[in-house]
């Protein structure tokens, strides 16, 4: 008896359609968790810079702690935490808060960086030309610093949606989550993992591919 | 608003145990960074000098590794390879996706590294009689090392904090010994507050050391 053995057994088109569902979750939550993180770590990066006393003696060791604990971690201390406060929060918003935070962390990092590139002299130059103090940050520190760490920008934002997968363990069904789901039911870990992976893959490689051009083009500039 | 009891007694009973699971993440993580520094070096030469096949895996590896989830590289390792009838121990698991994940990353490291040191100096070591592999190993390597050294340092604190992952494939590492304590008593929170302690203490030791050993090594 020779019965034909099919690739697909038990994995149907409709899977694809569930994969894809998870992948935009899976931006969803990074996407959230990268604005809002961003938002505060250029906030943070920015008292940092200024370096008053209370700031690198407050701000950077609980910034630093968000780096040296797993994210893993950090989320299910913080998803069992928030109840014990008398929050009710489900897996979505914890994730986002946790990615947020972790994200900030990051970030705060990379825009202290960028203010630091601009150079004292140039600084010195806006505000002889009679800009504010939030002027010469607008108009000069901004845009000539974040030109210059905007890859390493990018590479933290893309360090955050493939730690998004972290989420997973707290119970959201993004992409990871959603194949585990699958494997459960077809039994084709290979299969299931390779088409996750891809998405992951597509998601990741080209905006990376673009960050790495442009810090190309920007060095010989 | 606070209507809850810390018990803390449970933990610190357990304290010996979570330390000693403390090292063996600490080892895990040490093993997949020698590893992955060896075969990142192969990677990053095969990437700048050759063309074909062998490329074309080294910048495969290279891509997926830094593409795609740590957690769905571990998953893959454990359950991916299993279809092929191929099953990992949860710490073989670990130490293949850690190994696969920062042998890509400090490929990259290793590939800027590598072009950063001038090529009239390879060319210069050739012309005073050294072999190919001679200059390598005495030129351009030793340089290479001090410009990587802090990525690969960098590179180690994430090797421990990613080693956390084999929580999730069974593995009794820091992590994952910390999730069968606290499942055993339900005082989830205080078991990982205190694991995240020990992760802060040796992320913190690790850089201390690390800076301790470039004063020495980079002393001129």
């Amino acid at each position: 008896m020779s019965q034909p053995i099919s690739f697909f057994s038990g994995f149907q088109p409709s899977d694809l359609l569930f994969l894809a569902e998870a992948a935009w979750r899976t931006l969803l939550i990074s996407g959230l968790a990268i604005s809002i993180g961003t938002f505060f770590g250029i906030i943070f990066g920015w008292l940092l810079y200024e370096g008053r006393i209370w700031a690198s003696l407050t701000l950077a060791p609980v910034l630093d702690i968000f780096r040296s604990v797993p994210l893993i971690i950090q989320l299910v201390l913080f998803y069992n935490f928030a109840p014990i406060l008398g929050l009710n929060l489900d897996p979505f918003a914890s994730g986002v808060v946790i990615l947020a935070i972790y994200t900030a962390a990051l970030v705060a990092n990379v825009a202290r960086g960028g203010i630091e590139a601009v150079g004292q002299p140039m600084r010195r130059a806006a505000r002889s030309l009679g800009m504010s103090y939030w002027q010469d940050l607008r108009y000069v520190a901004l845009p000539i610093g974040g030109r210059a760490v905007f890859p390493a920008w990018v590479g933290v934002a893309l360090g955050v949606m493939k730690d998004s997968a972290l989420v997973s363990v707290l119970g959201y069904v993004e992409l990871l989550k959603a194949s585990q789901i699958l494997i459960t039911r077809t039994q084709e870990p290979f299969l299931i993992l390779s088409i996750a992976g891809a998405f992951y893959f597509a998601l990741s490689y080209p905006i990376s591919r673009y960050a790495a051009r442009l810090e190309q083009r920007w060095a010989h500039a | 608003m606070f209507d809850y009891n810390f018990h803390w007694r449970p933990v610190m009973r357990d304290l010996p145990d979570l330390i000693e699971a403390g090292l063996l993440t600490l080892q895990v993580a040490s093993l997949a960074m020698i590893l992955g520094i060896l075969i990142a070096l192969g990677l990053a030469l095969i990437r700048l000098n050759m063309r074909g096949p062998l490329n074309w895996i080294a910048t495969t590896w290279v891509e997926f590794a830094r593409n795609t989830p740590a957690l769905f590289q571990l998953f893959f390792f454990g359950f991916g390879l299993g279809a092929f009838g191929l099953h990992l121990s949860p710490y073989a698991i670990v130490l293949a996706g850690l190994t696969f994940n920062c042998a890509g990353y400090l490929a990259e490291n290793f590939r800027g590294g590598f072009q950063a040191i001038p090529e009239t100096q390879m060319r210069a070591a050739r012309s005073l009689g050294m072999t190919a592999t001679q200059a390598y190993l005495r030129i351009v390597i030793p340089q290479v090392l001090r410009i990587v050294y802090h990525p690969v340092t960098n590179q180690m604190v994430w090797a421990v904090l990613m080693s956390s992952l084999g929580m999730l494939v069974g593995f009794r590492e820091l992590s994952g010994e910390t999730q069968f304590f606290a499942s055993r008593t339900f005082r989830i929170f205080e078991y990982f507050a205190v694991t995240a302690v020990i992760y802060y203490v040796i992320v913190k030791i690790i850089l201390g050391a690390s800076r301790l050993l470039a004063s020495r090594l980079f002393r001129y």
